[in-house]
């Protein structure tokens, strides 16, 4: 929508856009400054240029925002019950619904029980539910998912459309958003609103060593994904006042182009790699006991198990589990390490982690370098406290 | 069988470099590959065309240098490679994009099966394939993950949906996203490379396009725009808990019941 303009009266072609530009995207032509294909408009230019001959000239809005209003929430079913992704959105979306007046909706899709779903919704203080029930959705179909939902949205027009970041959301969100020729960011991690109502997205870019701040001005609704754990979830609201829509189901919404033969639920065992999160057990843990308190405080987190070096070679771990550099490198998003000491060979196949915990009852345990949190105690002691923690709060 | 792969080149690393003081970014190296989850949708479309027969065409959108990716694709044995490049296509976003291949693929006349790779690494969206499908008005599957069955009329996969596994079948025309390690690219054939040495790049620019609405191309065609880039939060300090076993126990479960970890 923006581009980037340059004022060949002000430049002087002192070539400092040049090189502050990150994308390569500009160069010294004959007649000034040239941008090509590459340019992503994210003003490093404009910002750099000493004799401000450099503007991102915006397009004038084409879209009537005033007819566009209110929160819509795609609220996924997974195995006949709710997502706990849609929770987390209505968190999100409840908490800017304020700053411009709107309302929080929701919208489901599914066969058998998603109106008895939809009921839990009302708790969490959204105002009106849409449901599309019918047989036809069982199973995950793109198309008829996609044209429930657009039907949803012809009706209501929301602003902004937020939609979890599963593989079934991020399957149907391209759909919906080419389909009213509008933006889609997705991956969010922050969510705010403008006054003008245009959410301000944040996401991570490139690998997540930059962020990037996207906004979609000119067009509604404003769709968007955020990942399941990212947002709060909302609270539950004393007297819940929302009310359920059953919407009329049409042929073209259960006419499909997919069939689907079967679906079962996935049992793969979770490589290490790919584990959110790891237990990681050293030399610290001396014994069948250790070995089965950390397991224990694993399977309270839905963790993966995993063990350094001398744990393999002492027959305790298997070496597909095995952290270091003569095993397997991982990033979770939390890592604790329960009696390991910490050499370079483990540290350094691990040290990506976004959290860190360490318990070791050595103080000068080099562990103690790369961790976060650190607990210079007896694992003995605190892994069997913690875990009793984690179950406790899973039965509330 | 006709069968399109979408396909992107893309910078070689994806780590930007941030100048830790001022927070502003380093250039992107201008170094490229091929982003390395289309090979396994291109290695896909060649297992089934060794199967059932047909044409394997690889698409892509970018700028001139994609032909030495274009290049490569011949050496693993696609039959043509075809490059939309046009300055009004600078800038695109997901929407821009995924206009402008399924433009390219009626250029092309249509294909009975459209592959993609899941995501590509420097946009990580995932989206482009599945919107390809809506501007075409196709069914598509994403995260596919193993091929269970494919026939002059039909395909049938499996799909990688979190918490269950689903298998759809679909008839042509339809896409597909596949799933990275679904199967083993191939490695570059030198009997390939010298056959195919002579074997032009084809490109398309907007002037061969059926719709010729500038405004749906390019900057102009994409709703979103990036408003400012920033460094990310830094990471967590150092923390020693302090008190009894218990105590450090209930600390780190607040912290990370705060993280939303757990």
């Amino acid at each position: 929508m923006d581009s980037i303009h340059f004022n060949p009266a002000r430049c002087n072609l002192c070539g400092d856009c040049i090189d502050k530009c990150p994308f390569d995207a500009l160069s010294m032509a004959e007649t000034g400054i040239e941008v090509n294909d590459s340019c992503r408009v994210c003003g490093a230019c404009v910002r750099s240029c000493s004799q401000k001959a450099i503007s991102v000239e915006k397009k004038t809005g084409t879209v009537d925002k005033s007819q566009w209003k209110d929160f819509l929430i795609y609220v996924e079913q997974e195995r006949g019950d709710i997502h706990p992704v849609a929770y987390e959105l209505i968190g999100v979306a409840r908490k800017m619904a304020p700053k411009v007046r709107y309302k929080v909706n929701c919208v489901i899709v599914g066969s058998e029980g998603t109106v008895e779903n939809a009921k839990k919704l009302l708790n969490y203080g959204v105002d009106q539910v849409y449901v599309y029930e019918h047989p036809c959705f069982q199973g995950f179909k793109a198309d008829c998912y996609t044209d429930a939902v657009s039907d949803c949205i012809a009706h209501i027009k929301p602003s902004s459309v937020l939609i979890g970041a599963t593989s079934l959301g991020r399957s149907m969100a391209p759909r919906l958003a080419t389909r009213y020729r509008t933006g889609l960011t997705a991956d969010c991690t922050t969510l705010d609103i403008q006054e003008n109502t245009d959410m301000i997205q944040i996401r991570p870019a490139f690998g997540g060593n930059i962020m990037a701040q996207i906004m979609i001005s000119q067009s509604r609704p404003q769709f968007a994904t955020v990942r399941y754990r990212v947002m709060d979830r909302a609270k539950k609201v004393e007297n819940p006042s929302g009310k359920i829509t059953v919407c009329e189901i049409n042929d073209h919404m259960i006419s499909s182009g997919i069939k689907v033969i079967s679906s079962a639920v996935m049992e793969k065992k979770k490589a290490i790699e790919d584990a959110g999160i790891i237990v990681a057990i050293g030399r610290g843990v001396r014994n069948e006991e250790g070995v089965g308190l950390c397991q224990n405080l694993a399977d309270a987190l839905g963790a993966t198990l995993a063990f350094t070096r001398p744990m393999v070679e002492q027959g305790i771990g298997n070496q597909l589990y095995q952290i270091g550099l003569s095993g397997h490198t991982v990033r979770p998003k939390l890592i604790i390490t329960c009696g390991v000491s910490g050499a370079i060979q483990f540290t350094s196949c691990m040290n990506g982690a976004e959290t860190i915990v360490a318990i070791n009852s050595d103080p000068n345990a080099q562990i103690f370098n790369v961790a976060n949190y650190c607990i210079v105690d007896d694992l003995y002691e605190v892994v069997p406290k913690l875990t009793a923690l984690i179950q406790n709060k899973k039965e509330d | 069988m006709k069968i399109i792969v979408c396909m992107k080149q893309v910078p070689a690393t994806s780590q930007v470099e941030i100048d830790p003081e001022t927070g502003a970014m380093k250039r992107l190296s201008s170094n490229t590959r091929t982003n390395p989850y289309d090979l396994f949708a291109l290695e896909t479309a060649l297992q089934i065309r060794e199967k059932l027969g047909g044409t394997v065409t690889v698409l892509t959108m970018g700028p001139s240098q994609a032909e030495i990716m274009m290049k490569d694709t011949y050496t693993m044995g696609a039959d043509d490679a075809v490059i939309l490049s046009d300055k009004k296509f600078a800038g695109s976003d997901v929407l821009a994009t995924s206009y402008t291949l399924a433009q390219g693929i009626r250029v092309l006349k249509g294909a009975d099966l459209i592959l993609c790779g899941r995501q590509t690494t420097d946009g990580d969206t995932a989206q482009v394939g599945p919107a390809i499908a809506e501007h075409m008005g196709i069914p598509h599957c994403a995260w596919v993950s193993e091929i269970l069955d494919v026939t002059k009329d039909a395909i049938t996969v499996r799909q990688n949906l979190e918490a269950v596994t689903q298998v759809s079948e679909m008839h042509y025309p339809c896409l597909i996203t596949v799933d990275k390690d679904m199967c083993v690219p191939r490695l570059p054939s030198y009997i390939l490379k010298k056959k195919t040495a002579d074997r032009p790049v084809k490109y398309l620019t907007f002037d061969d396009l059926p719709d010729q609405n500038l405004s749906r191309y390019g900057l102009t065609g994409s709703p979103t725009s990036v408003a400012r880039m920033f460094a990310p939060p830094a990471k967590d300090s150092q923390v020693y808990l302090q008190g009894n076993a218990e105590e450090k126990a209930n600390q780190l479960f607040q912290t990370l019941l705060s993280k939303k970890i757990i």
